[in-house]
């Protein structure tokens, strides 16, 4: 393999489980240790009881220059230790890495942004923190301040930003950063979606430029465009490595086997629990429920709180094979639900013929009360649509190839035969 | 647990890298500069004083934060460098001149005082601010590498703004009661500098304890007021019997005090023996900061 820009050899990160109020050990804690240590020979150290967690584990990897590397994994696998041990912001335990270039590190954009300055003083302040210097942060500054698209609000403080605003600048910045090795960390899950193509355009930009990047996202499509080749981690350690849409598939293969597991007893969830998803099943409506390319499905989704739920609203996002986004239902698109639901419940939602192409597709469910997330379960469910004889020839597009079926009908157009090669 | 150690050669984290060569496109060859290992740390170590070097541009920019910030937030903005002490100073003297007799080696009170206060109130806000540098803005440990030390050394730096915008008062109170330094305000910079070194030092404890033990943010007031007790800034050092002097001088900020008063005022001689034993002093407080800096630095990001 040719030289490359950044190796490790078993690198690992250990980290003591505990919840915050251990870590922050308090200082009478310390001192009362540190007095009681000489009376007890030999026992220089109370064995600590909180179990240890390896967040990375044994961790081999070589990047060769030019290389877009994306890490996949679940919550927790250690993607962002990993990333975070390659920026210096924290220490492996143990196992070594070498970084064979000038390393840009973006694992949060508007690192050190100060509400009461202005756009223009933060561009400095920032550009300064991510490692520019004046002189390269003056001469990209009007790219910059392009780039955001925010000319008019340069000398207002930033706290009178819209959130959107506060992300494009801190972008902007952090986009014109040219190290040779740059190590991103999920910071395009913001802003609104014209400006996240906008960024991920710019990631393709300094990909082609021939930079390094390693490249932490759960944004499926995202890894499989612009990466090279792709890393999944679980539990600290590597499980696969290889081209990216092959990695993702298997990826998503098990992340959607493990719905096995009853969903009110997944982990992998957020919001503010306040009301949650418990229980999904996509069927179609005919008899014996197959899913086939014309089907209707209706979905039934049970959810559980303590009270009444006031102002539900559940979204269900359909996804492929590659969790590329097909469609989105939303309980408010069309007739609302009741205002108040009971505590327990069902609720189903009937669509449409879905005209899909034969394959897997992904489920995600999230549940907001008035407008706050109460839950949300990626990858809550699946499906499978089977083969049908849709147009009656045994054929079908592959889903591979396309998303969807669409009826058709084909003929030749009678006005526009020629004269002269009929009439001979 | 990790040292993260530069080899020599060019590896100035600052430069853009390619800026100057866009004939590398298309798969860069390895880097000219070495490799940076990062591996778990070992052993002791005080500051990493070359990166520091390094990230001048970044401390530049820290200091002018904190300035910035300040005057934006707050409606005397410049004014508090000069409010505080001269508040101070008249009330000290209504206090301790006016109503308990406090001598002043001879000198006006309130020159005597103010002359005191400039280096204590760089000091107390110095070491209170670089206190808090490391946890007032988590994610700059989280989600970025820099030298760490750059925000302490910041906090302090920007305190030496004040001490000027300060400075310029004590010289109108000087004409005013008619003093004039003599030869002996040639030393003052290094009087400023041992103050410098022991807020940095003091600072430097202060904030890598903060991380793991937030008690300090109570303890750093409480910390500043006896502290003010035990230096000469209300009352003359000559107070003090000559035999607990050197004691008396383990307090570095004794040391600057009397050098300041004795480099501005010309207050009879300089007691060095006071003097030598502050500076002594500052390089353990300093030496020892760095190390336990260094020492706490490796679990900053995990900690915060």
């Amino acid at each position: 393999m040719s030289a490359p820009a950044i190796h490790t050899e078993s690198l690992s990160k250990q980290y003591r489980l505990g919840t915050q109020a251990a870590i922050y050990g308090s200082l009478r804690e310390s001192l009362a240790k540190g007095f009681r240590a000489p009376f007890r020979a030999g026992a220089r150290e109370r064995p600590e009881r909180r179990p240890l967690l390896w967040a990375l584990r044994d961790v081999d990897v070589e990047v060769p220059w030019g290389e877009v590397l994306g890490v996949i994994g679940r919550n927790g696998a250690g993607k962002s230790t990993l990333l975070k041990i390659l920026a210096r912001v924290t220490y492996p335990s143990a196992g070594r890495a070498r970084v064979y270039g000038r390393v840009g590190s973006l694992l949060e954009v508007g690192t050190g942004f100060h509400p009461e300055l202005t756009g223009r003083e933060n561009i400095y302040l920032n550009g300064a923190i991510l490692g520019m210097r004046r002189s390269e942060i003056r001469r990209k500054y009007d790219a910059i301040v392009d780039f955001a698209g925010l000319e008019a609000f340069l000398d207002t403080p930033v706290k009178r930003y819209s959130s959107g605003m506060y992300m494009r600048l801190a972008f902007s910045v952090a986009a014109h950063l040219e190290p040779e090795i740059l190590i991103v960390d999920e910071v395009l899950a913001v802003g609104d979606t014209a400006f996240q193509r906008k960024c991920l355009g710019k990631m393709g930009s300094v990909a082609r430029e021939g930079r390094t990047i390693l490249f932490v996202s759960h944004n499926m499509p995202a890894i499989q465009s612009l990466c090279h080749r792709a890393l999944w981690l679980e539990q600290g350690r590597i499980v696969d490595e290889g081209a990216p849409t092959e990695v993702v598939q298997r990826y998503l293969e098990s992340e959607v086997s493990t719905t096995a597991v009853s969903l009110d007893e997944r982990q992998d969830r957020s919001g503010d629990g306040s009301a949650r998803i418990v229980s999904l099943d996509v069927a179609s409506t005919e008899p014996g429920g197959v899913i086939r390319p014309g089907s209707r499905l209706r979905l039934r989704i049970g959810y559980r709180s303590d009270r009444p739920v006031k102002r539900a609203q559940f979204v269900v996002t359909i996804s492929d094979h590659l969790d590329v986004g097909l469609f989105l239902l939303h309980s408010e698109f069309t007739n609302p639900l009741p205002e108040m639901l009971p505590p327990t419940g069902v609720v189903t939602c009937e669509t449409d013929p879905i005209n899909l192409t034969p394959g897997a597709c992904v489920v995600h469910v999230e549940l907001l009360q008035g407008n706050v997330q109460a839950d949300l379960v990626p990858y809550a469910g699946s499906f499978d649509v089977a083969h049908a004889d849709v147009y009656g020839t045994g054929m079908l597009p592959p889903r591979d190839w396309v998303r969807y079926v669409l009826g058709q009908k084909w003929s030749l157009e009678s006005d526009h035969i020629p004269d002269r090669g009929l009439r001979q | 647990m990790a040292r993260v150690k530069a080899r020599e050669v060019e590896t100035d984290p600052l430069v853009p890298a390619l800026a100057a060569e866009p004939g590398r496109r298309g798969g860069h060859g390895p880097s000219p500069t070495a490799p940076l290992t990062i591996e778990p740390p070992r052993g002791w170590e005080i500051g990493r004083f070359r990166e520091v070097w390094l990230y001048r541009e970044l401390l530049y920019f820290l200091v002018w934060r904190e300035l910035k910030i300040r005057y934006k937030q707050t409606m005397f903005g410049g004014a508090w460098a000069v409010l505080q002490p001269l508040i101070t100073m008249i009330v000290f003297t209504a206090v301790f001149s006016r109503l308990m007799g406090v001598p002043s080696d001879d000198l006006p009170y309130p020159v005597f005082s103010y002359a005191a206060l400039l280096p204590w109130t760089f000091f107390a806000t110095g070491i209170a601010r670089a206190g808090n540098s490391l946890v007032q803005d988590p994610n700059l440990l989280s989600k970025i590498y820099f030298p760490r030390e750059t925000l302490p050394l910041a906090s302090v730096s920007a305190m030496l703004v004040d001490l000027a915008i300060a400075f310029v008062i004590l010289l109108g109170m000087m004409a005013f009661y008619g003093l004039v330094p003599g030869l002996a305000v040639l030393t003052l910079p290094l009087f400023v500098l041992l103050a410098y070194l022991t807020a940095l030092g003091v600072g430097l404890w202060l904030a890598a304890a903060n991380v793991k033990y937030r008690d300090i943010n109570y303890v750093i007031p409480f910390l500043s007021q006896l502290w003010l007790f035990l230096t000469p800034v209300a009352y003359p050092a000559s107070l003090v019997p000559d035999a607990w002097r050197v004691v008396y001088g383990l307090n570095p900020m004794a040391g600057v005090v009397e050098g300041f008063r004795w480099a501005l005022l010309g207050t009879d001689s300089a007691d060095w023996g006071l003097i030598t034993a502050s500076t002594g002093v500052v390089l353990v407080i300093l030496v020892s900061g760095l190390v336990y800096f260094r020492r706490m630095e490796r679990e900053f990001a995990d900690v915060v």
